[in-house]
């Protein structure tokens, strides 16, 4: 039989998606790639929500700046207040402290599938006053013991919510490709937890910048990811300022350029280390990024932890930057830079070759890579035609499973699997997460998760799966037979063999832990 | 403010002959016999995100230090002494204290074989060991395991979740990390799960190989579960299974957050926060090693330095050479390894960063070769083909 549907579903709900709910299969049924090709939308990305937020989150009132100050340059002490020096945490600190006391584990019933629709979470400027008021406090409290832990809570108290909402998102979502597609994009532009400012701006980041732009052209996506003020801190843009600026003619020697974003957009956001850019590349378009800024304690409310072009910062002068001219235009210099990266063929390449090694192999088929490609040029960058492009292409249909489920997809196809969500971002996300290797929004470098299988395969990490899938099917095991389950589970992807070891097993939660560590399950 | 002036190169001239130029090893180093080499250990941490090496070993005595690093100098009397050229970073404690019996030595200019800016192939090239990009896609320490030591077969373990490209390749290694706990249920499940991936190249060997380590855990730290976030007694138990017996002849371990844009700090900050925790871990790797400390090299490594300026938003971005730290009972006291090249007018990497002084393949090799006894044939041919121009570094150990 050529084309084999059951197959088929089992393949677009694993591969394609982040594994099936109960009665999922069903539901895709006769059509896999109609059931991927509806879950392309214009408007981007489904939208974590929240719980309605505490009090204490409510953004303080705060009173206009006087608006000169706004070109001037004068309020880098402001930027700083968002940025404080000597009060980064360790990269290992700011996220994973995200609460380890609280609620008891407490999970949802199983067949709660859907998550209410709560309060919107945190916009990127509440975080800004989340984490302003959090440093205020902190120090306030300077020297008691535990002040600044206390202090600090809130924003870690966002972060886990952040990474909440996020999970169930993904663990109840019936569009499961929609959000594998919008996980890739995320960790395409990670923008992680490296300190506390950017662990209160890592979600806003990633549902203001990322999310509604994932089926949109790769430029738009590109630009608000590049002016995103969690990208803005973490790549540390906000406060690099032209040597020859404005505002470093006043400041003197205090103020300088930092190349950071800069070369991360070209070598990790689109061309590529390998496309042959030099050091001076990186300085031009740098310079050009100056000014490339945003609000802090001291601008005008309506312009507080937002992007916001500081045109005292911009290094004056027109640039060359790979062999291109770009006139002296201000804010418009890096946007005409930015558009020319998205266009620019080795950025169609390279994103083609990514989107391939994520979803079908660490080594994907040429011609696949080419569709990919074609299809990104074709339609000038627009990401909708590219997922097109991917679900139709046959070679992304094979049907043995090349690649691993990294932690974060192993750990939500297993929620789907028993059709539970999780009750306590700590202990039941946070923690299990960081143990496999992958702390939430804690990539430890900006060029994200790898997306190797081999990755993911080592010793250690095999047996940490094996230890989280032996607690989690302790609680959460389906009731009835457990090889119906496995069927409910993968379809046809179910090796006769594994279906016979999990009959043989001796309890339930054997049966599913060994469900959740077959190949069929690990692998996609 | 007024700081010593650069001190004069004679001791370190003489030094140069012992510690770069390996033209002279052929003459001078024999190959190490079997017995000597007998249960040495190297232990090989990866800084990553670029290690600030001037701010490690803080040049006091180089006149322009001050004048580039501004705000974040460190200052010459917070620093641990050293000699009149450098002086130690003050959290640097444990370290310092090795340095005082001469169980540690200090390379203050190494960098890759390619001028590499970016973080990500300069780690790829440091754990490839290839003389440049994409040149070897297998580990280094990898293919140094299918060399074989003198002492007969090596094996190594990574410490952490994930496996360091540094092993990765078909010799097959081990890897652990904090957290784990392995009971009756966990072996039968274990059991069935190994028919199952019988057919998969990578789930099943590497479930066997981690139960087999997951065990040895269990015993090395008594069962006691341990925070993954504790640098030193993570690298305690590090230590212990390569102590343990028939434990690894190699270890891995990688440590992060040394990437300084903005707001690096000096004596403290963000940057000495990291420093703590870099300290903590060679502390902790002592302890560990326990009676195995003497037959042990470590070496801490990044994949490039920072600029020699201070930034704009104190802080420095990616540059060139950086310092490398060895330490262990087994090293051969001794000073610095490699040239010191000043950061005067001229000499620094396009006016912008440290040069490099000495390959980071030479210390490679040099371990390889005088500590487990790797084949110089296989050294130059397999572990680090395409290295003739960074020649092995001598009298590295004892």
């Amino acid at each position: 039989m050529p084309y084999d549907t059951a197959l088929d579903a089992a393949i677009a709900l694993t591969r394609f998606g982040l594994g099936a709910r109960p009665s999922e299969l069903a539901v895709v049924g006769r059509d896999p790639q109609g059931w991927l090709a509806a879950q392309i939308r214009a408007q981007g990305a489904d939208q974590p929500v929240g719980a309605p937020l505490p009090p204490h989150r409510q953004p303080p009132i705060v009173a206009s700046a006087a608006p000169s100050d706004m070109t001037s340059g004068v309020q880098t002490a402001a930027v700083r207040t968002w940025a404080a020096p000597g009060q980064d945490m360790g990269p290992d600190q700011a996220l994973s402290d995200a609460k380890g006391a609280g609620a008891e584990g407490t999970l949802l019933q199983p067949a709660v599938l859907t998550f209410t629709p709560g309060q919107s979470l945190p916009t990127i400027q509440d975080a800004f006053h989340i984490y302003a008021d959090a440093q205020r406090q902190a120090r306030a409290v300077k020297g008691e013991p535990g002040g600044r832990r206390a202090a600090v809570e809130p924003v870690l108290e966002e972060a886990g919510e952040e990474i909440f909402a996020r999970f169930r998102l993904a663990a109840a979502t019936p569009a499961g490709f929609r959000e594998r597609w919008t996980l890739f994009w995320a960790n395409h532009f990670t923008m992680a937890a490296k300190a506390l400012p950017e662990a209160a701006a890592a979600g806003p980041f990633e549902r203001e910048a990322i999310r509604p732009h994932v089926f949109g052209r790769f430029a738009d996506l590109l630009t608000a990811s590049t002016r995103h003020p969690g990208m803005l801190l973490y790549l540390d843009q906000a406060q690099s300022i032209g040597p020859n600026s404005q505002a470093a003619q006043t400041r003197g020697g205090k103020a300088g350029l930092n190349e950071n974003l800069a070369r991360e957009v070209l070598e990790l956001h689109t061309v590529g280390a390998d496309a042959g850019y030099t050091q001076a590349d990186v300085i031009q378009f740098a310079r050009a990024l100056t000014g490339w800024s945003m609000g802090g304690g001291q601008a005008p409310a309506e312009l507080q932890g937002l992007y916001y072009y500081r045109g005292a910062f911009h290094e004056p002068g027109a640039r060359t930057v790979m062999g291109r001219e770009y006139r002296e235009g201000g804010e418009e210099q890096a946007l005409a830079i930015l558009r020319d990266l998205a266009e620019d063929p080795r950025t169609a390449r390279r994103l083609a070759s990514k989107i391939a090694v994520h979803f079908v192999a660490d080594d994907p088929p040429k011609a696949l890579t080419a569709r990919l490609e074609a299809a990104y040029v074709r339609s000038g960058g627009d990401l909708a035609e590219v997922a097109h492009a991917l679900i139709s292409a046959p070679e992304a249909w094979a049907p043995a499973p090349m690649k691993m489920k990294t932690p974060y997809e192993f750990l939500v196809s297993a929620y789907r699997a028993a059709g539970v969500l999780p009750g306590d971002p700590a202990r039941e996300i946070v923690q299990p997460l960081t143990a496999l290797g992958m702390r939430p929004f804690g990539a430890p470098q900006p060029n994200g998760w790898s997306e190797l299988a081999a990755d993911w395969a080592a010793p250690d990490a095999v047996v940490k799966r094996l230890l989280w899938a032996q607690r989690f099917a302790a609680a959460h095991a389906p009731d009835g037979d457990p090889a119906a389950a496995a069927d409910a589970v993968l379809g046809a992807r179910l090796s006769a063999r594994t279906r016979a070891a999990l009959s043989r097993a001796e309890s339930r939660p054997q049966a599913f832990a060994l469900l959740l560590m077959s190949p069929e399950f690990q692998r996609r | 403010m007024t700081y010593p002036a650069l001190t004069p190169f004679s001791r370190r001239t003489a030094l140069r002959s012992l510690a770069g130029a390996g033209v002279s090893a052929a003459f001078l180093g024999g190959p190490a016999s079997a017995e000597t080499l007998k249960g040495r250990k190297l232990v090989v941490v990866i800084a990553r995100g670029a290690l600030d090496g001037l701010s490690v070993t803080v040049p006091i005595g180089d006149a322009r230090y001050y004048a580039l690093r501004q705000s974040i100098a460190v200052k010459p009397e917070k620093t641990l002494p050293i000699d009149a050229l450098f002086g130690l970073h003050p959290k640097l404690v444990a370290y310092h204290g090795l340095m005082a019996v001469g169980e540690a030595r200090f390379a203050p200019a190494v960098a890759l074989p390619q001028r590499i800016r970016s973080h990500f192939e300069a780690q790829d090239l440091l754990e490839t060991g290839g003389a440049g990009l994409y040149q070897a896609s297998t580990g280094w320490l990898n293919r140094a395991l299918q060399a074989g030591g003198a002492a007969g077969p090596m094996t190594a373990l990574a410490v952490g979740a994930q496996e360091p490209l540094i092993l990765r390749g078909p010799a097959a290694t081990q890897s652990w990390s904090p957290g784990g706990r392995v009971d009756a249920q966990t072996g039968r499940l274990a059991s069935s799960l190994m028919d199952l991936y019988a057919d998969d190249p990578l789930l099943g060997p590497a479930l066997a190989n981690g139960l087999s380590v997951e065990n040895q855990a269990e015993v090395l730290t008594g069962g006691q579960p341990m925070q993954g976030r504790d640098g030193r007694a993570l690298a305690a138990t590090a230590g212990r299974f390569v102590a343990a017996p028939s434990g690894p002849t190699i270890a891995v371990l990688s440590l992060d957050g040394f990437d300084t844009h903005a707001r690096q700090g000096a004596e403290d900050g963000q940057l000495a926060n990291r420093l703590g925790v870099m300290d903590a871990a060679l502390a902790g790797l002592k302890e560990g090693l326990g009676d195995q400390w003497p037959k042990t090299v470590v070496v801490v490594v990044t994949e490039f330095g920072r600029t020699a300026r201070v930034n704009g938003t104190g802080g420095t971005d990616h540059g060139t050479a950086s310092t490398l730290l060895l330490a262990g009972g087994a090293l051969k006291a001794g000073g610095m390894v490699g040239d010191w090249p000043t950061l005067a007018e001229g000499r620094l990497f396009e006016d912008r960063d440290l040069a490099p002084s000495l390959d980071v393949r030479s210390v490679f090799k040099g371990l390889l070769r005088d500590h487990l006894g790797v084949d110089r044939k296989a050294l130059e041919t397999r572990v680090f083909p395409n290295s003739l121009e960074a020649p092995a570094t001598m009298g590295l150990v004892a």
